[in-house]
């Protein structure tokens, strides 16, 4: 395992802190003129999501977590976990639910995700910033409403829910943001 | 061909205003001491001894005659402090200097390993007429731009008691420790362990500073005896040591004393920085016999203070990273 000092940290690195694969945010370095030296580090833990400072001495060092991210294809949902294969190397991965949590509504089969590797197995899933998916139910907007104002919810395939614009009809396939949850348009 | 990946690596890091800001601290700091009969020296960047202070990591370089292989060490220095005092015991009179210091494993958005200080020895001055000429000269400086209220001047011990709720001078590791929990700072016994220094510069850095009201400057003054650095004992208080701390925003601008001036206390101070040092396996800097020399011949009674002028820079441009003060920091140097 390689240990890492406080002097190599750098954002985005992956650590493991308390036993669990973090990654770091923020390293400030903060020193009375003439004290002993710290690193006031910003984590965030990469399965909860959590974010956490913690203080260290500088020159301390913490193990480097073996994280990876890799472009996956959604395959299927068996019922309980969600199966990703890596399209160079068609080696196949399962994610539970915790790795899953709220990507869960966006995944659409064949789409390619970003699935976080940790020693190998799956901690997250990232959907793609937008998702194409079919509208399964909303209800009929008023006639001759255009201005799409207020707008209404509207079941997707998937599941999730989102806001649309009045005009938009069950059957009808939208773009979706999946960071912010917004509808962004209607594809032909 | 151009090493940079962007082609524009060369240009300064800072803007003009930045610039411009330290040119005019730089004149003014010269008209304040001019007026006020306060003598303007240089003395060398390169010196043979190094500070002991086990926090302080000097740049060593080599000194070499002409066709000369081996040579000697010099080191950069990380304050002009021993030159200074050295002139002090010649007979110069009050002095100030504005030089460079350097000071490696320092670098973040406070910290460069090269930076600029301001620092002057006012003799006959105790810590009083030393805060009130610190606070004249930001007066001075701050004049036009920003309205300082006046300091507050507060004792270490009155401070940590009044925002950390633990007292400096007395509390047990033990009630640091709760102390450092209640502020959400559970890690600090395994950074601190039985070292009450590096639990009061932790306790101070983390909980205190953050806590300073933004604005307002601080003169912390009665620093604890462990934290002695080059200030004399109070008399009459063996708890504490007349030295003052600086902060502005929460920021540490600048460390004062009133000079320790006994050659043997001086010399005990080297010895257990140099203990400190050798426990924790770090280079052992040879101990400066000419400070010691001068001391022994005799230091004028005075205090002394260093301002660091690039944080003052920030401070008065509103940066909130040293190197929007700086032409050329370490990674464009």
């Amino acid at each position: 395992m390689a240990f890492i000092s406080t002097s190599d940290f750098k954002n985005g690195l992956k650590v493991l802190l308390d036993n669990e694969p973090a990654v770091i945010l923020e390293n400030e370095f903060v020193k009375p003129g003439k004290g002993q030296a710290f690193n006031r580090v910003k984590f965030r833990f990469l399965k909860t999501g959590r974010v956490l400072e913690r203080t260290l001495k500088s020159g301390d060092t913490l193990e480097s977590a073996d994280v990876a991210d890799m472009d996956m294809q959604f395959l299927y949902y068996d019922g309980e976990v969600w199966h990703f294969m890596q399209p160079e190397s068609f080696e196949q991965y399962t994610a539970d639910a915790n790795a899953v949590a709220d990507a869960r509504k966006w995944l659409k089969e064949q789409d390619v995700c970003i699935v976080t590797l940790y020693n190998g197995a799956p901690i997250t899933v990232t959907p793609p910033n937008s998702v194409v998916l079919t509208i399964t139910e909303t209800d009929p907007g008023v006639r001759g409403d255009t201005s799409g104002g207020g707008g209404k919810p509207a079941t997707l395939e998937t599941g999730a829910v989102v806001r649309v614009p009045l005009f938009v009809q069950t059957g009808e396939v939208i773009k979706v943001d999946t960071r912010t949850g917004e509808y962004i348009s209607r594809v032909k | 061909m151009s090493s940079s990946k962007s082609g524009a690596d060369w240009q300064p890091a800072c803007g003009y205003k930045a610039l411009r800001a330290r040119a005019e601290v730089l004149a003014q700091i010269r008209r304040f001491f001019v007026v006020r009969g306060v003598m303007e020296v240089e003395t060398p960047l390169l010196c043979q001894a190094a500070g002991t202070d086990p926090n302080l990591h000097p740049f060593t370089s080599k000194f070499l005659q002409a066709g000369q292989t081996e040579g000697s060490v010099l080191y950069l220095q990380t304050s002009p402090e021993f030159a200074m005092k050295r002139l002090l015991a010649s007979g110069s009179g009050s002095i100030y200097q504005i030089c460079k210091a350097f000071r490696n494993e320092e670098c973040g958005h406070h910290h460069n390993p090269e930076f600029t200080l301001l620092e002057w020895y006012r003799i006959g001055f105790g810590i009083d007429e030393l805060m009130d000429e610190i606070e004249a000269l930001l007066a001075a400086l701050f004049h036009g731009k920003r309205n300082l209220p006046p300091a507050k001047r507060v004792s270490y011990r009155q401070l940590f008691k009044e925002l950390a709720g633990t007292d400096p001078l007395r509390a047990s590791l033990r009630e640091f420790a709760e102390c450092a929990k209640r502020h959400h700072l559970a890690e600090a016994s395994a950074i601190c362990g039985e070292d009450r220094n590096t639990w009061l510069d932790l306790l101070f850095s983390h909980i205190i500073q953050p806590q300073l009201e933004q604005g307002r400057a601080y003169f912390v003054y009665d620093y604890p005896a462990c934290l002695p650095s080059l200030a004399r004992k109070k008399p009459g208080d063996e708890s504490v040591v007349e030295r003052v701390e600086l902060f502005l925003d929460g920021l540490e601008l600048g460390n004062g004393y009133h000079e320790l001036a006994d050659a043997t206390e001086q010399e005990n101070r080297f010895d257990a920085d140099l203990t400190v040092r050798r426990r924790a396996g770090l280079p052992l800097p040879p101990k400066d016999r000419r400070l010691l020399d001068a001391l022994a011949y005799g230091l004028p009674d005075c205090s002394g203070v260093a301002i660091g002028l690039d944080r003052l820079l920030m401070l008065m441009t509103g940066s909130d990273d040293i190197t929007q003060v700086l032409a050329f920091p370490v990674s464009k140097c």
